[in-house]
C-alpha cells in the first residue's frame, strides 16, 4: 500500500469522523476560524497558490471559478453556493465515501467556500439514492447548527431524485429550481446568472472538502503534493477486475500500474489485463499496454488521448467484450440523455442498435462507418457534453480494439461465444423497451448499409 | 389532503427563495404517502400545496428515476448492470432475484410485496454488485446471498 500522505480522509484512520468533538479533535474547524479571519481575496488567493482544479470531472481552476463571481456591490442579488454532491458517472464512488467518513471537512469546506464567494446560501445537491449519506450530512449540519458554527450560513441539503444528467451543473440548477433537469445555454455562466438568475459557484464535493485542508495548510503547501498542472491529492475510486477494489487517495501523477497492480492487488481470479477507463465511463479507453505507462493526471492522461475526469478507475481483464462494453455503455448515455438535444436523444439511441446489431453477427463494415459518423454527429452538437461522451467512449473502443470489432463482423457471431464477462447484462433500456406495449417501437433499429 | 402533508410542504417551501424548488421533496414526501409511487390523488396534493397544476408535477415526476407513476411493491429490489457490477457477476446477481421471486426483471411479484429493477450506476462500484432494498444499498452482493435478501423482505 502507499504511504502517500492523506489530506481528504486526514485523521480518520481508515474510518469515518461524525461526531464533532471528534473532528476538532483531530484539528478540524481550524481552517474555518482561520478563514473568518481572512478576507474573501485572501481565500481566493490561497486557492490560486494550491492551483485546486475542480475535482468533479472538468478539472476547472476552483480559485479562477470563484473569482469569476462577481463582488456584492457590483451585483446586489444574493449569492449562492451550489454543491454539486450529484456523484453519478458510472466507475465514480469518491463523493460518497468523503460524505461519509469526513461530513464536518465537507461542511467546513462549504463555510469557507461561501466566504471566499461572499455567500450567506450554500444548496448542497445530493443524488437522491444516497439516502444514508443524506442521513449523515444531516446529522452533522445539526451538530454544527447547536454549537453555533454556521455563522449566519444557511446551507440547506436537497436531495435528487434519479437523473444522471444533473450532474452536468446547468441542468442540476434548473433541478434545484423545481423543473426538469435539463442543461441551459451557455452563456450565461453560473457565476453571472446561475441558481435563481444570481451569481453562484458550482462546486463538487471533493473540492470543496479540498478547500479545508487548503486554508489549513496554506496553498503554497498543499501545492508541493502532486505534480505540475495537477496539484495535490485526488480520490481514486479503483473498480472493476482487480483484487481489492475501493477508493483511494494518492497523489496526482501516482503511476496507474501501481495502483492497479500494488494498491488495488492485480488483476482478479489469476486473470490478465485487457483495458482501463481511466477517468469514468465518459473518458476514452486505454488499452493494457498504454495503461503500463501513463502516470494519474491531468497532462499524461491528456497526452495519452484520454482524461482524467473523475479518477474514476475501471479495470478490465480479458473475458470483457469491446463490443458488449459499447453496448453496456452506450445504453447508459442513451437511458440518462434528457431529450432536449435532437443529436444526443436520437444519436444516443442509434449507437446502441449499431452496436446492438454487430454484437449480434449481424453488422456489416458499413456499420462500423456509420458508428463513427452518428457519433461524428452527436460531437459539440449539443448543449452539454452528454452525448459526446457516449460518442467519444465508444469511439474509443473501435480505434483501440478495431480488430474485434472486424472480428464481429467478419465471423458473424461474438468471438467469445457468451463467455464475455458483459454476456446477457440486462439494462434498464432492455426493460423500459419491453414495456412499452405494442408500438413498432421497441423493434431494434434496422440499419440499412 | 391531510393537513400534516400540507403543513410538511409548506415547511419545505420556507426553505427555498423560490417555493417551485421544493417540487422534489414535496413529491418525494407524497410518494412516501402513497405506497411508494404517485397516483393522481398525490399530484394533486402536491399541486394544491405549491400553487402547481398536476401536469406540471407529472411532468417532473415522470423526468426522474425515482418516482414511479404506476403502482410498485411494498419493497423495492433495485439491481446496479452497469459497467463495474456487470463484470462482477451483476447479472448472475439478478437472474437469482428472478428466481427466487418467480418474476422477471421490470416486474412485481403477485402478492404486491415485491418490485425488481434493473438500474444505472448506483455510485458503489468498487463494492459490486450494488443491490438497493427500499434504498438502502447490500454491497458486494453474490448470487448466493440472493435467498437471504429475498427471505429478509418477508411476505
Amino acid at each position: 500500500m502507499s504511504s502517500a500522505p492523506e489530506v481528504v480522509f486526514a485523521g480518520t484512520d481508515g474510518g469515518a469522523i461524525t461526531d464533532l468533538a471528534a473532528y476538532e479533535a483531530v484539528g478540524g474547524l481550524t481552517a474555518l476560524r482561520r478563514a473568518r479571519e481572512m478576507t474573501p481575496e485572501q481565500i481566493i488567493a490561497e486557492l490560486d497558490a494550491s492551483s485546486l482544479r475542480g475535482r468533479g470531472g472538468a478539472f476547472f481552476p476552483t480559485g479562477r471559478k470563484w473569482s469569476f463571481v462577481p463582488k456584492p456591490d457590483q451585483n446586489p442579488r444574493p449569492h449562492y453556493l451550489v454543491v454539486n454532491a450529484d456523484e453519478s458517472e458510472p466507475g465514480t464512488f469518491k463523493d460518497r465515501e468523503i460524505m461519509l467518513r469526513v461530513p464536518f471537512r465537507f461542511l467546513e469546506g462549504c463555510l469557507i467556500a461561501a466566504r471566499g464567494i461572499e455567500s450567506q446560501h450554500v444548496f448542497v445537491y445530493i443524488r437522491g439514492e444516497y439516502e444514508h449519506e443524506w442521513e449523515i450530512l444531516v446529522s452533522a449540519l445539526e451538530q454544527l447548527r447547536e454549537a453555533k458554527l454556521l455563522g449566519g450560513v444557511t446551507i440547506v441539503l436537497h436531495r435528487g431524485a434519479g437523473a444522471y444528467i444533473c450532474g452536468e451543473e446547468t441542468a442540476l440548477l434548473e433541478s434545484l429550481e423545481g423543473r426538469r433537469g435539463q442543461p441551459r445555454t451557455k452563456p450565461p455562466f453560473p457565476a453571472i446568472a446561475g441558481l435563481y438568475a444570481s451569481p453562484t459557484a458550482v462546486n463538487n464535493v471533493e473540492s470543496i472538502t479540498t478547500v479545508t485542508p487548503i486554508i489549513e495548510m496554506g496553498g503554497a503547501e498543499y501545492a508541493k503534493l502532486g505534480v505540475e498542472d495537477s496539484t495535490g491529492t485526488r480520490v481514486f475510486s479503483l473498480s472493476g477486475n482487480v483484487v481489492r477494489p475501493g477508493n483511494y487517495e494518492l497523489p496526482h501523477g501516482y503511476p496507474l500500474r501501481d495502483l492497479i497492480h500494488e494498491v488495488g492487488g492485480g488483476i482478479a481470479d489469476g486473470r490478465t489485463l485487457k483495458a482501463v477507463i481511466p477517468g469514468g465511463s465518459s473518458t476514452p479507453i486505454l488499452t493494457a499496454s498504454e495503461a503500463e505507462k501513463v502516470t494519474l493526471d491531468f497532462d499524461s492522461l491528456s497526452k495519452a488521448g484520454s482524461a482524467i475526469g473523475s479518477a474514476a478507475v475501471i479495470v478490465l481483464d480479458d473475458r470483457c467484450c469491446m463490443v458488449q462494453l459499447g453496448v453496456r455503455v452506450s445504453q447508459f448515455y442513451e437511458h440518462e440523455s434528457c431529450g432536449k438535444c435532437t443529436p444526443c436523444r436520437v444519436g444516443t439511441r442509434w449507437l446502441t442498435h449499431i452496436l446492438q446489431k454487430i454484437e449480434s453477427g449481424r453488422g456489416t463494415h458499413a456499420d462500423l462507418d456509420l458508428l463513427l459518423d452518428v457519433g461524428d454527429r452527436i460531437n459539440g452538437t449539443c448543449l452539454c457534453p452528454l452525448g459526446d461522451s457516449d460518442a467519444i467512449a465508444v469511439a474509443s473502443y473501435v480505434a483501440k480494439f478495431r480488430e474485434e470489432f472486424l472480428q464481429h463482423i467478419e465471423e458473424a457471431s461474438c468471438p467469445f461465444h457468451g463467455a464475455s464477462s458483459l454476456d446477457g447484462i440486462v439494462a434498464p433500456t432492455d426493460v423500459h423497451e419491453a414495456h412499452v406495449g405494442p408500438h413498432e417501437i421497441h423493434r431494434p433499429l434496422e440499419v440499412v448499409a | 389532503m391531510s393537513q400534516t402533508f400540507y403543513d410538511e410542504v409548506q415547511e419545505m417551501r420556507a426553505r427555498y427563495p423560490d417555493p417551485l424548488s421544493a417540487v422534489l421533496p414535496a413529491l418525494q414526501l407524497a410518494q412516501d404517502r402513497h405506497d411508494g409511487w404517485l397516483p393522481e390523488a398525490a399530484l394533486r396534493e402536491v399541486a394544491e400545496a405549491l400553487d402547481l397544476t398536476p401536469a406540471y408535477c407529472l411532468s417532473i415526476a415522470s423526468f426522474y428515476d425515482m418516482f414511479h407513476t404506476e403502482p410498485v411493491g411494498r419493497h423495492s429490489v433495485e439491481v446496479c448492470t452497469n459497467v463495474s457490477c456487470a463484470v462482477s457477476g451483476a447479472q448472475q446477481v439478478l437472474e437469482a432475484l428472478e428466481r427466487e421471486l418467480g418474476i422477471g426483471v421490470g416486474e412485481t411479484t403477485e402478492d404486491g410485496n415485491v418490485t425488481l429493477r434493473a438500474v444505472e450506476c448506483l455510485g458503489g462500484c468498487g463494492w459490486a454488485t450494488v443491490v438497493a432494498v427500499d434504498n438502502r444499498h447490500h454491497l458486494h452482493v453474490a448470487a448466493r446471498d440472493v435467498p437471504r435478501i429475498v427471505k429478509e423482505l418477508g411476505e
